[in-house]
């Protein structure tokens, strides 16, 4: 074994990018094409690289720090279909400072990019499952990647399920999408709000009781599941009462991140770094911790 | 381990090594006293380090004293650790500028002055290995901590005056420093067997082998180097405290519900001294700001910067996130705070995250000792659980 | 005739799995076959609760009448569930409106007549308490999931 000088000349040494490598702490300035509203408070930046168009590759549940001028960065997850890569697209929550300046941004204004960080939803090893997506309120945003490219390569999963929670049928995002998906029938949507309006004819109730009457084999069914902690919590219960391993379902976590590159600390989660093991983890990965307060 | 000599100096002749490193541009930065406490700073000379200077350290207590003799390293760490200087408190990262075309960022690129760091304890050498591990060690290197580390040498000086909160024997990160440095210094002082005072000097690598050879030195004697060993050994015997390793890891996650971490938390006032004195301690946060100047002529845009400041798992927005923080109670920040250190940085880094070095101890305005708590966490559970 | 048809379809149910015949039979004597047209009420708040349904196709809606803003929806059961508690216990009246959000077709068992004969065969009375329980159970969990309002604003 190396001694930890040895090993730390060796790093410095056979890799001469400690010092020349690109900046990890460094923005690469990208330009708003597009700013939509989606619900009140949701709204979706698509972004283009300011300079030459270059694609930006990222693999589905990878996220960004995207810094606002002045005022700060967040970690936001990827939100658009890896395989259009020329652009960049992000759902973003209003809730702080920072996502609240970003949901200010206009058509030709700029924003720092840093990433693509952490890990992804295991769209490979999926292969011949049946894959039950479970999101819930605008954890569908980190899942839509994921979506896009299960459909893309349809014919090598077996049954695809898509539960869906929202507040009310007013906070649901990607309306126009779920209700295309609904018209396929290779897919099963279902949709559930936590409190209905008077016209809503759909579901309602909490999106993990979508879970007990979901079509598809617990045996061999992969989960990705993306939302409030809470909500995960009980997903991933309901999931385990169907028989679901619990290696086979796939969470994404969030922590306070600064650096989003594994060295600032804040984003731990028993031993974990949500920035670079997550923030996509197999569930029993995220055992004991997982539900453990103040951890 | 093949190093390849070691050779004594008189003591005065310290200044010539001071002069030797001067003249190959090296900043010496090194032990010197200063508002009541033994620090780490920019020397320009011997007679600004800590001669006849010893210290009391216990719980909650650090206090200087003076020696009966002149010894130059007759004192223990103070609060002061090479973080400072290899991982500095408050960096800038990122200069943005916005104009009409856009937004262009620059990395800070100031290049850091070569230091000489003089009076490195093996405690220290462990935690900077550590930090190595940390911050070059990963997926993401980090270039301010890389141009730093490249651009210092290591003089380490060896213990033979631990103080009542060292424990590094017991994590065998000294009283010797084993390796890291580019020279070893032991102090011998007048003593027993007709050795003379001087200053053992073991050479680690060929940076330190040219410095050498650029003294008044001669081979050191069998008796030189046995009176060296016997120091060293009284000093590991003389460490009271000891943290029991064997097994921790596992004890401390398998007690992680335990109502003893609320215990402590009635103590604790998460006032985070102990991860700022902390050599391993490595966490930071990032701050930003805007500058008020702007260029008369218009032609350049706002100013932004991202600055990097130490931070403290004990702040309590350390872990904020949607409206409140993940970890509120004091007893949970010391829970994570030191099974981070015992048992998670083994799974993340490799080893252990603690060196032995006691300062959390001394600085704690509570006298919380970690030994006490990590063996006290890490025996078996009561019965009954 | 009732006794004969219903049977199976009673028994296939996973809400009866267990049940011994005889208290299978028992049961079968209180049910009848319902369906409601989409947009039908079911019950109505404050009406006495006589009946329970076993949903076997189609929504139902539980929903509260909102003085200033008509018919709410506070929650939609689905085909192999459970509509209707208040026939259990005092008072027995409906809390809640339940309407036919679609087509529905349910096995509708008189409440009334089970009670009787609950309280004679107090066996019976049991297996029933031990079917309910959970559903009741799992319904206040779901509730106060809901009243979380996870998806709302940070806390």
């Amino acid at each position: 074994m190396d001694t930890p000088v040895e090993l730390a000349e060796a790093a410095a040494l056979a890799s001469p990018r400690a010092i020349d490598t690109p900046d990890p702490m460094r923005p690469v300035p990208f330009v708003v094409l597009q700013n939509t509203r989606e619900t009140g408070d949701t709204f979706t930046l698509t972004l283009q690289p300011a300079g030459a168009p270059a694609p930006f590759r990222f693999a589905p549940g990878q996220f960004n720090m995207l810094y606002v001028f002045g005022v700060g960065e967040v970690p936001i997850s990827i939100s658009g279909d890896p395989a259009r890569p020329e652009l960049l697209v992000h759902t973003i929550r209003a809730v702080g400072a920072a996502t609240r300046a970003l949901q200010k941004l206009q058509k030709g204004e700029v924003v720092g990019v840093r990433g693509p960080f952490g890990t992804a939803w295991p769209v490979e090893p999926a292969h011949g499952h049946d894959v039950v997506v479970v999101a819930g309120g605008i954890g569908l945003a980190p899942l839509r990647p994921a979506l896009y490219h299960l459909l893309l390569h349809r014919v090598q999963y077996g049954r695809l399920v898509l539960l869906c929670g929202a507040r009310t049928p007013k906070d649901l995002i990607y309306a126009r999408e779920l209700r295309e998906w609904r018209g396929r029938f290779d897919m099963e949507v279902d949709v559930t709000v936590d409190r209905a309006t008077a016209d809503w004819q759909g579901a309602v109730g909490v999106v993990t009781r979508l879970v007990e009457r979901a079509p598809f084999d617990p045996g061999s069914a992969m989960a990705f599941v993306c939302g409030p902690e809470v909500m995960i919590r009980f997903a991933v219960m309901a999931l385990e009462q169907r028989g679901v391993a619990a290696r086979s379902v796939h969470v994404s976590m969030e922590r306070n991140m600064k650096c989003a590159v594994g060295l600032c600390g804040h984003c731990q989660f028993g031993s974990r770094f949500v920035c670079r093991d997550g923030p996509v983890f197999p569930y029993d990965q995220t055992l004991p911790f997982f539900g453990m307060r103040e951890v | 381990m093949g190093q390849s000599s070691t050779v004594i100096l008189e003591p005065a002749r310290l200044a010539d090594l001071f002069a030797a490193l001067h003249d190959e541009g090296y900043e010496i930065v090194g032990p010197t006293v200063r508002d009541g406490a033994v620090v780490y700073e920019t020397l320009s000379s011997t007679s600004e380090l800590p001669q006849g200077v010893g210290d009391e350290q216990s719980p909650g207590s650090y206090r200087l004293r003076e020696r009966n003799d002149s010894a130059l390293f007759g004192y223990a760490v103070g609060p002061h650790s090479w973080k400072r200087y290899l991982h500095p408190p408050r960096v800038t990262l990122i200069r943005a500028q916005r104009s009409a075309e856009g937004m262009t960022f620059a990395s800070d690129g100031e290049p850091p002055p070569r230091r000489a760091f003089v009076g490195v304890r093996p405690c220290d050498l462990a935690a900077i290995a550590l930090q190595d591990r940390v911050l070059l060690g990963g997926p993401h290197v980090d270039p301010v901590y890389a141009a730093r580390r490249r651009s210092c040498l290591v003089i380490a000086v060896n213990c033979t005056e631990p103080s009542a909160t060292c424990f590094c024997a017991s994590v065998e990160t000294g009283p010797r420093a084993r390796t890291g440095f580019d020279l070893a210094l032991t102090e011998l002082a007048a003593g027993a067997g007709g050795v003379s005072p001087g200053i053992l000097v073991e050479v680690g690598t060929p940076a330190g082998a040219a410095l050498v050879e650029k003294l008044e030195q001669r081979p050191a004697s069998a008796a030189e180097l046995q009176r060296a060993d016997e120091l060293l050994a009284a000093a590991a015997a003389r460490m009271s405290r000891r943290l029991a390793t064997a097994g921790l890891e596992e004890r401390l996650y398998a007690r992680y519900e335990d109502p003893a971490w609320d215990a402590i938390g009635q103590r604790c006032l998460a006032c985070a001294n102990c991860t700022q004195v902390c050599p391993s301690c490595f966490c930071t946060t990032v701050v930003d700001s805007t500058s008020l100047e702007l260029d008369p002529a218009g032609a350049q845009g706002p100013k932004a910067e991202r600055h990097r400041l130490w931070d403290s798992c004990f702040t309590l927005d350390f872990t904020y996130i949607h409206g409140g923080s993940v970890r509120t109670s004091a007893g949970a920040r010391y829970r994570q705070w030191l099974t981070h250190k015992l048992a998670a940085w083994r799974d993340q880094f490799g080893a252990c995250g603690c060196v032995g070095c006691g300062r959390c101890i001394t600085w704690c305005p509570a006298g919380i000792d970690i030994t006490a708590e990590a063996n006290a966490l890490g025996a078996a559970p009561a019965p009954g659980r | 005739m009732v006794a004969t048809t219903l049977e199976p379809s009673l028994a296939s149910q996973p809400f009866f799995e267990g049940l011994s015949a005889p208290h299978l039979a028992l049961l079968t004597g209180c049910t009848s076959n319902a369906v409601f047209n989409a947009g039908e009420l079911i019950f109505r708040e404050g009406q006495p609760a006589d009946r329970f349904y076993l949903l076997r196709h189609g929504r139902v809606g539980l929903e509260i009448f909102l003085p200033a803003g008509g018919p709410l929806t506070i929650e939609t059961l689905e085909q192999g569930e459970v509509l209707g508690f208040s026939w259990l216990f005092p008072p027995y009246k409906s809390r809640f409106d339940a309407r036919a959000l679609t087509l529905v077709r349910a096995l509708s068992l008189d409440g009334a007549c089970l009670r009787r004969k609950c309280e004679e065969d107090t066996a019976l009375g049991y297996e029933l308490m031990k079917r309910f329980a959970p559903l009741i159970i799992a319904r206040l969990e779901s509730t106060r999931m809901q009243l979380l309002d996870l998806y709302g604003h940070a806390r």
